[in-house]
């Protein structure tokens, strides 16, 4: 078959109407044959670009190539020298900003399907048995990570490979952080890829304690001091979600993003089967237009809602991945743009009965860069909705930064750590991903992590 | 898995559970909690601890079956285990961060209620082990549910046990022995309760007529329990505060109780439904409709 040099492959998904209904893989992936004709689109830059736009820099040209091959555990084994997560950042990461944004195939045409072809190259990988490859040398050291997100798994992986004896303690009952509470199974299933993706970090020796809460069950100075652990990793993650401040937001039928998806993922309450219970919803209103609101959005519509996207600002500003908003909007979700709510309005019993919004016009750019939304006076109107999800955002949890001492926060509570080594103001202690950053993405995280590990390296043998 | 050491049942539905939780014993104090799951199906249910012992790296509980997640942890036997047990949740109750001289000035009241009694009990337990001996009213429905009370009566310094019926003890609500206690020329610098909302709305409207300081416990919805899900959040003093992170112990008479009663109510039709389901088990098959 021709090969069109300036469009991608296209990838099959799961039919719109179909999907909207069901909690299963939105995104099919490519088969061999798709992934060689778009990986022979690559010219193979000498000078990659595409490895500058990735936080983890993965060998992009290289691993490509071997797709062109065929040879796909050789890809997996370039993909692996610098990712412990390629099925999920193949699916989750925003590619279009990143390794594709810098694409040289993208200034004519569209660029190289890179996070489908990494997507892939791990699927099959997985499908194969085909493990990443672990120490030869074992050091001896001990190094704990506190949170089994993105930005822990990824700097335990690393270090383990290094050689270190890493152990990863996790709040939850469950390992992944975001990847399994936060994110939908349609967008990252967790039977056959979160949970496959962390036996492969396990497989590198690393071990993982759940239902340790480092603050609480025990403080970061304990492990170091008592239980032998000579460097530590934070990764804990983003923390406590915001709420507007409106009134009505305590009414029955308002919840958090994090708690609905919490429910429907980690705890699967979309199945019927599970203990947890999770508000179905017949009109949903989710305020908010990041990828946490898209991922509420899409959740309550396949709970069998109309939903509603309330956004104060206009589709231009949607912080959301393009492709998210894009499969919202097939699958039948309405977008209330430049509207903010005032009032969340409720019945006698003080269960959610709606939600009154204003109209908004964008003003003058504010500090952020985005032009500013200004209310249009009098434009006040209610929409009538039993359910409202509030996507807006999470301010750093204290547990840790309270309880460890010596650890520097900023005066968005965030811990302060070197961007290029994670070290923190405490000797031995590196932190990274949203504990620092404030919510951000999981590759971010992952390259945050990534660089605390060759930071914590570098500690301990000169230690 | 976290096991199962002793298994007692205290009265009709109310159970006490000795499990074996090292991290959990070791860093525990007074008024915190745990969140505990019997199996990967199971719920995230938070209890508040009873008792813990850091030598053995047990901490006890104590719960009262009312829904189908309490009911599962019921059938568990000793030997047997939870999945999931983490903790200590929450912050420790505020008594722990006064010092013992100024406890020691201190008359203070405790207030339980029903299994409420249970969470009472460890900060009776701490203060009679630091010299300080607390008034407890203990409220029952009935004698036969009434729970801990030889327990308490070893640490307590005046125990008052109250039941609605008047099978035991002095007879009515525990609000009507609080106004007895101060007619009787009690005086009490601080009041703690715990037990059901309803039970501390009452006695916290009380406490202000009698310009009494009331610390309560509150038992709201919760998920994570690590401050990440907001489904806790209850309004006191008119600001949004977080349970699981914040509290449980919360200034009584700032709490907006009839919020938080309504709160509590939100998954009633759910909790219902499985509890039905999980009763009825395999003749439960939602012919009829009314589960979707």
């Amino acid at each position: 078959m021709e090969v069109d040099v300036l469009k991608k492959v296209p990838v099959k998904e799961q039919d719109a109407a179909e999907r909207a209904t069901n909690f299963k893989e939105v995104c099919l992936g490519y088969t061999l044959e798709e992934a060689q004709r778009e990986a022979s689109r690559c010219i193979n830059c000498k000078n990659a670009h595409c490895i500058q736009g990735c936080p983890v820099n993965i060998n992009i040209p290289g691993f490509v190539e071997q797709v062109k091959n065929g040879n796909i555990e050789e890809a997996y084994k370039i993909i692996s020298e610098s990712s412990a997560l390629p099925a999920v950042c193949g699916r989750v990461c925003p590619q279009e900003s990143q390794c594709e944004g810098k694409c040289i195939r993208g200034i004519k045409g569209e660029p190289i399907s890179i996070g489908k072809l990494e997507r892939f190259v791990a699927d099959y990988a997985r499908e194969h048995g085909i493990k990443p490859e672990g120490a030869k040398e074992k050091k001896g050291q001990k190094v704990a990570v506190i949170g089994s997100g993105p930005a822990g798994l990824t700097c335990a992986g690393d270090l383990a490979k290094l050689g270190y004896d890493v152990t990863i303690f996790e709040a939850l009952h469950e390992a992944g952080g975001v990847l399994v509470y936060g994110i939908p199974e349609f967008r990252l299933p967790k039977t056959a890829v979160v949970a496959k993706e962390i036996e492969n970090v396990k497989s590198l020796g690393v071990k993982i304690e759940t239902n340790v809460i480092i603050g609480k069950s025990v403080t970061i100075d304990e492990l170091m001091e008592e239980e032998g652990f000579e460097a530590v990793f934070i990764g804990s993650g983003a923390g406590l979600p915001k709420f507007m401040g409106i009134p009505g937001e305590n009414s029955n039928g308002v919840f958090s993003a994090n708690e609905y998806l919490t429910r429907s993922n980690l705890m699967k309450a979309f199945d019927e089967d599970s203990n947890t219970p999770i508000m179905r919803g017949k009109k949903v209103a989710v305020v908010g237009g990041g990828n946490v609101a898209m991922d509420a959005a899409r959740t309550a519509l396949r709970l069998g809602a109309e939903v509603h996207v309330v956004y104060r600002r206009s589709e231009e500003e949607l912080p959301a991945r393009v492709e998210e908003v894009h499969h919202a909007k097939e699958e039948g979700i309405i977008f209330n743009l430049l509207t903010n709510p005032i009032e969340i309005l409720a019945d006698e019993n003080g269960w959610v009965n709606g939600i009154k919004c204003i109209k908004m016009e964008l003003g003058e750019p504010d500090e952020s860069g985005r032009r500013r939304p200004v209310e249009v006076a009098g434009s006040e109107f209610v929409i009538d909705v039993d359910t409202v999800i509030m996507a807006l955002g999470t301010s750093p949890n204290p547990l840790i930064s309270s309880t460890t001492d010596g650890l520097d926060i900023n005066q968005r509570k965030c811990i302060v750590a070197d961007e290029e080594n994670g070290q923190t103001s405490k000797p031995g202690v590196f932190a990274g991903g949203d504990a620092v950053t404030g919510a951000a993405t999981v590759i971010l995280a992952m390259g945050a992590g990534k660089a605390a590990a060759k930071g914590i390296d570098e500690y301990l043998r000169n230690k | 898995m976290y096991k199962i050491i002793k298994k007692q049942l205290l009265t009709s539905n109310i159970y006490l559970m000795e499990v074996e939780a090292p991290r959990v014993a070791k860093s525990c104090k007074p008024g915190q909690f745990v969140i505990v799951r019997t199996d990967d199906e199971g719920e995230r249910i938070p209890l508040t601890i009873c008792d813990n012992d850091a030598f053995k790296g047990t901490i006890t509980i104590v719960f009262q079956t009312v829904g189908a997640g309490t009911k599962i942890m019921a059938e568990l036997k000793e030997g047997e285990g939870f999945k999931d047990f983490v903790g200590p949740l929450g912050q420790p109750s505020e008594l722990c961060n006064e010092s013992v001289e100024d406890l020691k000035k201190k008359k203070i009241l405790f207030v339980a209620g029903g299994v409420g009694t249970a969470p009472v009990y460890p900060q009776v337990k701490w203060l009679h082990s630091i010299g300080v001996d607390a008034d407890v009213i203990v409220g029952s429905k009935t004698k036969d549910l009434l729970i801990l009370e030889d327990e308490m009566k070893a640490v307590a310094g005046n125990l008052y046990i109250t039941t609605d019926d008047g099978s035991y003890g002095r007879s009515g609500m525990v609000t009507k022995v609080i106004e007895d206690l101060v007619n009787e020329g009690n005086k009490y610098d601080v009041c703690i309760a715990i037990g059901p909302m309803i039970m501390m709305k009452f006695v916290c409207l009380l406490t202000k007529k009698l310009e009494i300081p009331t610390v309560v416990s509150l038992n709201p919805i919760m998920v994570d329990g690590t401050g990440m899900c907001g489904a806790c959040r209850v309004s006191v003093g008119g600001k949004i505060k977080f349970a699981c992170v914040d509290g449980p112990e919360f200034d009584g008479h700032e709490v907006n109780f009839d919020e938080a009663m309504r709160r509590q109510t939100l998954y009633k039709t759910a909790e219902g439904r499985a509890l039905l389901k999980y009763e009825e088990g395999d003749t439960h098959h939602g012919g009829c409709g009314n589960c979707n």
